[in-house]
Parts: structure tokens; C-alpha cells; sequence
């Protein structure tokens, strides 16, 4: 790779960057109207259920990868397990089912 | 230190770096056969730290498309972190204008739903640090690792660690979900938003999380103050 490679990763930096600090920095001390802040209240909930689903279901090729590993996180959290335990657990059943089913 | 410190925050943003160490090593076993040094690698999650925009930009890299193109779809992938960090400035304790520029360098997907789905009103900005700086620690070495041993790893272990960032997703979804119809409603109205983005191909799935997000917050909301009118 040539110069331009590290012209792109400073491009790259900056407009990653741009989204993350602008809200952060420039929203300091201003009061934003009820229901604008109502919505950004829900925000969290909803971009979860965005990031987990559908890519869940196709983190491999074999579509029962992500099924039987969305439905083991859901067990295990419903449990009251801590996040730690979650990620680990469901990653020691995917493993056992990679290795007799893999 | 203070509770909810430093360290509290380091805690809490340890499933992130067991999460982020298959997603890393993947990304640097891949930058390795895209062509790209150890160094340039490296480089790239120091500084860019957006874990879909370096997948992205390395499949491009390969197919020839133009670096400033490459930059173009960098930004259009990473604008969703705009809602993310709107959403955020609710929550963390007012500070210095520029320890809040510091951290905002470190809010990706995952460290915002660590702290946006912590069970407080306000959010101190050394616990915020905490979660940021074992979850970048993390990406970085791990895109390192995965440069220099990553094809070595037994594949049915990369394989079941490719549900690490789900799992921890639903592990911070869930609690929040007990007992409480209107987060249950919020997930599922964004995940059928997304499925349908998804399937149909009618948006890239940066723009398609942002929207589905947006749309289930607003409708949610619409709908409870409705609830409170009626």
C-alpha cells in the first residue's frame, strides 16, 4: 500500500469521528423540546432490536447457527444472568453444537 | 475510586472486549489477505475504530474502488452513531466540552447500548471511559492478533464466537425487557423495521438500522402519548 492508503484512513477517521462528537459536544446545555427528548429516550431499546435482528440469524452460512444462538442468549438472559455469562454461555453451546453438527 | 467510577466502567465494558475479540481477529486475518501490513492493520482500528465501516472499506479495497469513495461509504455507514450520540447526551453528566469531544472518539454500537442501557439517570464520565478504554484496547490488540495468528484458531471456535455481539446485545436487551411492554415493542417494531429494509434490499444496512430506530422510537412514542391522552 502507497500514501493513499493513509489519506484514506485519515478520511475514514474523520468522518467516523464527525457523527460521534458532534451531538456530544455541540448539544452541551441546551434544552431540547419534550418529545424530541422522549424519542431519544427510546432510542437505545429500538437500535438493540435493530442490531440484533435479522443478522442474528446469519452470522454463518448454516442458518441454525444464529437460531439456536439467539434462542441460548434469550434462555440465559431470562435467567438473570449477568452479559458476561450470556456471551459466554452461548458461545459454549455453539460450540458444542459446531462440534457433533458443525 | 468512586462508585460508578473508572473501574465500575471497565467491568461493564468487558463483555464488549470478549464480544469484540472474534470480530477483530476476523478483521485482522482478513485485512492480512486484503493485502494491508501489520502496521496499516493496526492503524486502521486505532484510528477509525468503526468495526462494519473496516469490514466494508476492505472489501472495497480489494474490489479497486476509489479511496475517496471509500471515505464517502465510511461516512454514510458511521452516520447512524448521530442518533446514538444525541441519544447518549441525555444521558451522561454534564462536562468539559473537551473530555466529551475525548470520548466521543469511543462510542461505537456497542459501548452505546453498554451505557445507554445502564439502570441510572446520569452517567459519570470516568465510567463512561472505563467501558471505552478495555473495549478499544481490545479491538486494537485483538486486530493485531488476528493479523499475526488469527488463521490458526480452530474453526468451530470462530465459528460459535461469531454470536459473541448478539449475545451480548440481548444480554443488555433483556432485563430492560422484563416487565415492561413499551421496550418490548421498541426492539421488535425496530427489528421488523430492519428485517424488511433487510430483505428487500431497499436500504444499506447502515441507513436501515438508523431508520428502523428512528421510525420504532417515534411510533412507540406517538402511540404511549396517545395512551396518556386518551
Amino acid at each position: 500500500m502507497d500514501a493513499w492508503f493513509w489519506w484514506m484512513i485519515f478520511g475514514m477517521a474523520v468522518v467516523t469521528y464527525i457523527p460521534r462528537a458532534i451531538p456530544l459536544t455541540f448539544l452541551e446545555g441546551c434544552e431540547l423540546p419534550e418529545a424530541v427528548q422522549n424519542v431519544l429516550r427510546n432510542i437505545p431499546y429500538a437500535v438493540l432490536g435493530a442490531l440484533i435482528f435479522p443478522a442474528v440469524f446469519f452470522i454463518q452460512e448454516n442458518v441454525w447457527f444464529g437460531v439456536i444462538g439467539a434462542a441460548s442468549a434469550f434462555a440465559i438472559a431470562f435467567t438473570g444472568a449477568n452479559v458476561i455469562l450470556v456471551v459466554l454461555g452461548t458461545i459454549a453451546i455453539l460450540s458444542v453444537y459446531g462440534l457433533w453438527f458443525g | 475510586m468512586q462508585e460508578h467510577g473508572f473501574s465500575s466502567g471497565l467491568k461493564a465494558g468487558a463483555s464488549i472486549a470478549i464480544g469484540y475479540f472474534p470480530v477483530a481477529l476476523t478483521f485482522g486475518l482478513l485485512a492480512k489477505t486484503t493485502g494491508l501490513s501489520l502496521i496499516e492493520a493496526t492503524a486502521m482500528s486505532i484510528f477509525v475504530f468503526a468495526g462494519a465501516a473496516q469490514y466494508i472499506s476492505l472489501s472495497l479495497i480489494t474490489a479497486g474502488v476509489l479511496p475517496a469513495l471509500i471515505v464517502v461509504n465510511t461516512f454514510i455507514v458511521n452516520i447512524r452513531h448521530f442518533l446514538m450520540t444525541a441519544a447518549l447526551n441525555e444521558k451522561m453528566e454534564p462536562d468539559a466540552r473537551w473530555k466529551k469531544a475525548l470520548y466521543a472518539f469511543g462510542i461505537t454500537d456497542e459501548t452505546f447500548t453498554v451505557l445507554a442501557t445502564q439502570p441510572r439517570d446520569k452517567i459519570r464520565t470516568s465510567f463512561a471511559a472505563g467501558v471505552i478504554v478495555i473495549s478499544y484496547g481490545s479491538w486494537v490488540a485483538f486486530t493485531s492478533l488476528g493479523h499475526l495468528i488469527g488463521a490458526s484458531l480452530p474453526g468451530f471456535l470462530q465459528a460459535s464466537m461469531s454470536i459473541a455481539l448478539y449475545a451480548m446485545f440481548v444480554g443488555l436487551l433483556v432485563p430492560s425487557m422484563k416487565g415492561n411492554r413499551k421496550v418490548v415493542s421498541l426492539a421488535l417494531i425496530a427489528a421488523l423495521f430492519n428485517s424488511l429494509f433487510y430483505f428487500t434490499g431497499w436500504l444499506s444496512t447502515g441507513w436501515a438500522i438508523m431508520v428502523s430506530t428512528l421510525a420504532s422510537a417515534i411510533i412507540i412514542e406517538l402511540i404511549s402519548r396517545k395512551g396518556v391522552a386518551a
